[in-house]
């Protein structure tokens, strides 16, 4: 199978990366031969196997419920691109 | 510049008798840095100040009589590593101005014996390369020929280890990037077992994969840096409750009765000629010191590629979705709205290598496709771990090339990604296993390029790893070679 | 064409742990913005989830109050997308293995018309944890939106129904019997004005009879259960009313304006969703065993099916005075402490639900905060049952027991309220109202019932109230005989 211009800028507005059309053309045929490499796997009879998900068979490791968190908003937002009165700041969000 | 090609034991030992101050050491490594840095690009961030402070505390321990086993001695960590108060860039623009609020685990640990940072090494932007041109910081030089790559994606943590500007390093291998730079240059390096090195503060890559590991001259030297790495942490899921080790336990023990598992898939087309005579040379080599071999198959293997390239960009295109200029790292300058801000501070944060793999990452998650590639993916991924099981049950440890090269040009393969990404053949299989891998220096081609031998140890034979390494090390000086005209 | 409405919902209820599902954040309400936001939750590079034990043992106790399946194995996936308030750009949910499958939950539906209040029985589909956004504040700060990331990684459990109801009313009956069970079991504080408690419904009508499912739209985050009526009501008529105009329905997401009543399509919704679910691979299987479960359980309360059965048992009480009792937990312990202290179980659920009921509601007091106790309750109804005081005398008594009084007998003896029991005293005063008022003796005489209730009014009124009105009927009757 091979990906179309649309596909990827289909996929590229997903991933919030703006791509021009040119520049969709020019992804397109470098991830074309990245999936004519994938491809290999489709022929593989994997009927009946487990996926893996994890490298080790183990299972998730609980917290207690406790607070052990303070407060480091300062220090966060001193890094922050735009705050104001401690929120961080965005362009509008309509919902 | 005797000090400059000490193993990390002797440093230590001088520490510790007094002969040098860790302020001292540091400020030879500085002095290194300050010289050979700018032909070799291996640092993106270095900080005398805040270099010497930490050695100076350390030399506070030593005094007080409270060092540990490498307290002093000086280590060079790759920029993924969130670090209080540096700059911590992972190689991206998209992080270029992030000074971390917060230590990840790893730096934790290497704090808490008392090593000082020497700076922040070079890499791949988000640890996305095998030649470290990815990085926005520039590319990084092969110290042996600076024309060339230093392999990716911890470049800069392999390059500063060879060139000594460091005496050792931490490096992170999704799908070979601590074992393919230290082939690259001629260097010594270890990713554990999966789960062993907390991934806490380590910027992901790909979750299930990501494990972090030393990068040193010499095995030993990796084995007391893995003293200091491992060990559990609550703050990680994926962290193993496992008993302290002590790697270096092993290292002295003789090789007599070792088995060796040569997987024949690893010595096929497409290896360099001059790599497949020092592997065997370093076969001939081990068997002298009493270990036997025994042909494996690892079929399954050969499909690691494109599993590995569907998994890890899957489920890097989901870690990477964080950096959208909204809470930290770079926003675009000029937007029109919101969803125009988070494209294009994306398009223009993230380099093109890495904008590749969110998007196959997303299309191969994207609906309808799920199946075919992800699923598919993470039940070839299991193959490839029962081929390395069975494997295990004919012997102790699995040998092979590194590389399937040396060192190749700048530019000569970052036009073309599959080309790239086929380097990382013989390494990708112990990364999807969650295997321990290493690469150790085994010669030169016949361009004076160094030639990494890797072992592939079943879970948590770190020990035992090391002790094969190190016994051929006694008996091979590759690895105490470094590169005309820095020594 | 006669339509039927198909209604399913979809909460989110706030799981009442200290710390949030992934961090050791505080989960309290009411915080100045972003300072109950850890490293994991504003998503700095490199930090990782760890799961809540807390936030687990709560979908656990859910799972058990409504007979679900527990998945023994179950797994959090990542659902992506890029929003504000989700500073990971994926949440951390279950979407192919939850933690919970299927279970029921009983709902009383009251009756339309004056006909019987109706019970059903409501599959749930699922429910899953996962970990809440934070908010975004519309306010205008030089036209942007600000953050809070302060609710981010609370934990959620969100609880599916089958599409099972057939009316705004169901739908209500439904949320309400959820909001009972969760507070009631303490996994949620109920607290909807907080958004402890949020309501999805997915409306679709279709001709009646029809077995396919109408398409339908999702009202998205009611958080009261007028405004989930009201949305509902709106849709549907809105959805009747387009196909019945030859239009379509697509399949949407909208929002409700309680001002305008009206519901709207969500801007940010208009664009199809394709979230890459994903097992996050920075958290392992959740495994539950046997032992924990057994040991969750050993810590539940008596679940309000249980106690409904055991009201109608032990004290009498019909099926639906039993569901309203045990409505809340505060309510189904303040009726049973009642019924206890005065041994009359129907004449306690009689003034809970009646006279305590009413006093309450009109103060806006909650049960738990009601200024008559179940003992003073329990103590007022016993002076009933032995004949001290009268249905009308009792509700005085329970005035001043309202209004902090004292105690009863205290307040029977300072205000006089005690039911005249001296008959000598009584037939002297029914003598008097016999010569008073020959008239109504007369047209008793001459068949008329009326001037008999007349003549008992009469007696009540001399005696000021406190006449034993059985006894003055005996006496009357007995006089005119």
């Amino acid at each position: 199978m091979s990906l179309t211009p649309d596909d990827v800028k289909r996929i590229a507005r997903l991933a919030r990366i703006e791509t021009s059309d040119a520049e969709a053309l020019a992804t397109q045929a470098r991830l074309n031969t990245i999936f004519d490499l994938i491809a290999a796997m489709q022929s593989v009879n994997t009927d009946g196997v487990a996926p893996m998900a994890h490298a080790q068979d183990v299972t998730q490791r609980l917290r207690d419920d406790a607070v052990t968190e303070t407060d480091r908003h300062a220090a966060f937002q001193a890094i922050a691109p735009a705050v104001e009165n401690g929120l961080y700041l965005v362009p509008k969000v309509i919902e | 510049m005797t000090m400059l090609q000490t193993s990390l034991s002797a440093l230590a030992a001088q520490l510790a008798a007094g002969q040098i101050s860790s302020r001292e050491l540091a400020r030879q490594y500085l002095d290194r840095i300050a010289a050979l840095n700018p032909a070799i690009n291996a640092f993106i961030t270095v900080d005398a100040e805040k270099t010497l402070a930490e050695a100076a505390a350390a030399d506070a321990l030593i005094a007080a009589g409270r060092g540990g086993p490498l307290t002093g001695v000086p280590v060079a960590h790759k920029d993924i590593f969130c670090t209080d108060g540096w700059l911590t860039t992972c190689g991206s623009k998209m992080l270029s101005n992030f000074v971390a609020p917060y230590d990840a685990h790893v730096i934790q640990r290497f704090k808490a014996a008392g090593m000082p940072s020497l700076g922040k090494t070079n890499m791949d932007e988000f640890a996305m390369g095998s030649s470290n041109e990815t990085s926005h910081f520039g590319a990084v030089k092969n110290p042996w020929d600076t024309a060339r790559v230093p392999g990716g994606s911890s470049g800069g943590a392999a390059a500063c280890v060879a060139a000594r500007m460091a005496p050792a390093a931490t490096g992170t291998d999704t799908g070979g990037s601590i074992r393919q730079p230290a082939a690259l240059c001629g260097i010594t390096g270890l990713k554990p077992t999966y789960g062993l090195v907390s991934r806490y503060g380590m910027i992901a890559f790909a979750s299930s994969l990501d494990q972090a590991g030393p990068m040193a001259p010499s095995a030993e030297d990796c084995a007391l840096l893995l003293n200091v790495m491992t060990g559990f942490d609550p703050n990680d899921s994926t962290s193993l409750e496992r008993d302290k080790e002590d790697y270096t336990r092993d290292l002295d023990r003789p090789l007599a009765g070792l088995r060796i598992g040569l997987p024949k898939e690893f010595f096929a087309e497409g290896l360099n000629s001059d790599v497949a005579a020092a592997v065997e040379a370093a076969v001939a080599e081990l068997k002298k010191l009493g270990a036997t071999t025994v042909e494996i198959s690892l079929a399954n293997s050969q499909l690691a590629i494109p599993v590995y390239y569907v998994l890890a960009p899957a489920e890097a295109s989901s870690n990477l979705s964080r950096f959208d200029g909204v809470r930290y790292g770079y926003r675009a300058p000029e937007y029109a709205d919101l969803n125009d801000m988070y494209s294009k501070t994306r398009a223009q944060g993230f380099g093109a290598e890495v904008k590749r793999r969110i998007l196959i990452g997303a299309y191969v998650l994207s609906h309808g496709y799920y199946d075919a590639y992800y699923l598919q993916a993470q039940k070839i991924r299991r193959l490839i771990a029962d081929d390395f099981a069975a494997a295990f049950k004919a012997c102790d440890v699995i040998l092979g090339p590194t590389a399937p090269g040396t060192a190749f040009t700048l530019g000569e393969k970052s036009d073309d990604p599959v080309e790239m990404y086929l380097n990382d053949l013989y390494t990708i299989p112990a990364n999807l296993a969650g295997l321990p891998g290493m690469s150790l220096p085994c010669g030169f081609d016949s361009k004076g390029l160094p030639i990494g031998l890797q072992l592939v140890g079943d879970y948590f034979s770190e020990a035992k790893m090391l002790n094969v390494a190190h016994q051929y090390q006694r008996v091979t000086d590759w690895h105490a070679r470094a590169p005309e005209g820095l020594r | 064409m006669k339509w039927e409405t198909v209604i399913g919902l979809e909460v989110h209820t706030q799981l009442a742990t200290r710390s949030k599902i992934f961090s050791g954040s505080s989960t309290a309400f009411g915080a100045a913005p972003n300072t109950q936001a850890s490293a994991v939750d504003i998503a700095l590079p490199g930090v990782l989830p760890v799961l809540n034990r807390g936030a687990v043992e709560c979908a656990i106790k859910f799972g058990l109050a409504i007979g679900a399946t527990l998945n023994r194995v179950n797994v959090f996936d990542r659902k992506n997308y890029f929003y504000p308030d989700l500073p990971k750009g994926y949440q951390i949910s279950q979407l192919a293995k939850p933690i919970v499958e299927g279970g029921t939950l009983t709902i009383i539906v009251p009756s339309t018309g004056s006909g019987q209040s109706e019970e059903r029985v409501i599959h749930l589909t699922r429910a899953h944890m996962e970990e809440d956004a934070g908010k975004s504040l519309h306010e205008d700060f030089h036209g942007m939106t600000g953050i809070d990331l302060n609710r981010a990684g609370t934990p959620l459990l969100e609880i599916v129904s089958e599409p099972e109801m057939r009316s705004s009313a169901e739908a209500v009956a439904y949320a309400r019997a959820l909001h009972s069970l969760v507070t009631w079991i303490g996994i949620c504080d109920g607290n909807m004005q907080e958004g402890s408690f949020r309501v999805d419904a997915n409306v679709s009508v279709r001709p009646l009879g029809q077995a396919e499912f109408g398409t339908r739209r999702e009202i998205k985050n009611l958080n009261s259960f007028r405004f989930l009526q009201q949305a509902i009501d709106y849709e549907v008529r809105w959805q009747i009313e387009t196909l019945e105009d030859g239009g379509r329905i697509e399949q949407a997401t909208v929002l409700f304006d309680p001002d305008s009543g009206e519901t709207r399509m969500m801007r940010s919704k208009e664009e199809a969703h394709d979230y890459r679910y994903f097992p996050d691979p920075d958290l392992l299987p959740v495994r539950l065993d046997d032992a924990w479960i057994e040991r969750v359980k050993s810590t539940l309360p008596e679940l309000p099916a249980a106690m409904q059965a055991r009201f109608q048992n032990d004290y009498g009480v019909s099926a639906y005075d039993a569901a309203v009792l045990t409505g809340s937990r505060a309510l189904a312990d303040y009726f049973e402490a009642a019924a206890k202290a005065c041994g009359q179980g129907k004449l306690a659920a009689n003034w809970v639900m009646g006279e305590l009921s009413a006093a309450l509601n009109k103060a806006e007091l909650d049960i738990a905060r009601s200024p008559v106790s179940a003992a003073q309750l329990g103590a007022l109804i016993a002076r009933i049952q032995d004949g001290t005081l009268s249905g009308k005398l009792a509700k005085q008594v329970f005035e001043g027991l309202w209004e902090g009084a004292g105690e009863v007998d205290a307040i029977i003896e300072a205000r006089g309220l005690k039911q005249m029991s001296d008959s000598g005293e009584l037939e002297k005063i029914v003598d008097e109202v016999l010569a008073a008022n020959a008239k109504s003796v007369e047209e008793f005489r001459a068949g008329k019932e009326k001037a008999f209730n007349a003549l008992v009014g009469q007696v009540m009124k001399a005696s000021r109230g406190k006449a034993n009105p059985a006894q003055v009927n005996e006496l009357l009757k007995a006089r005119l005989q």
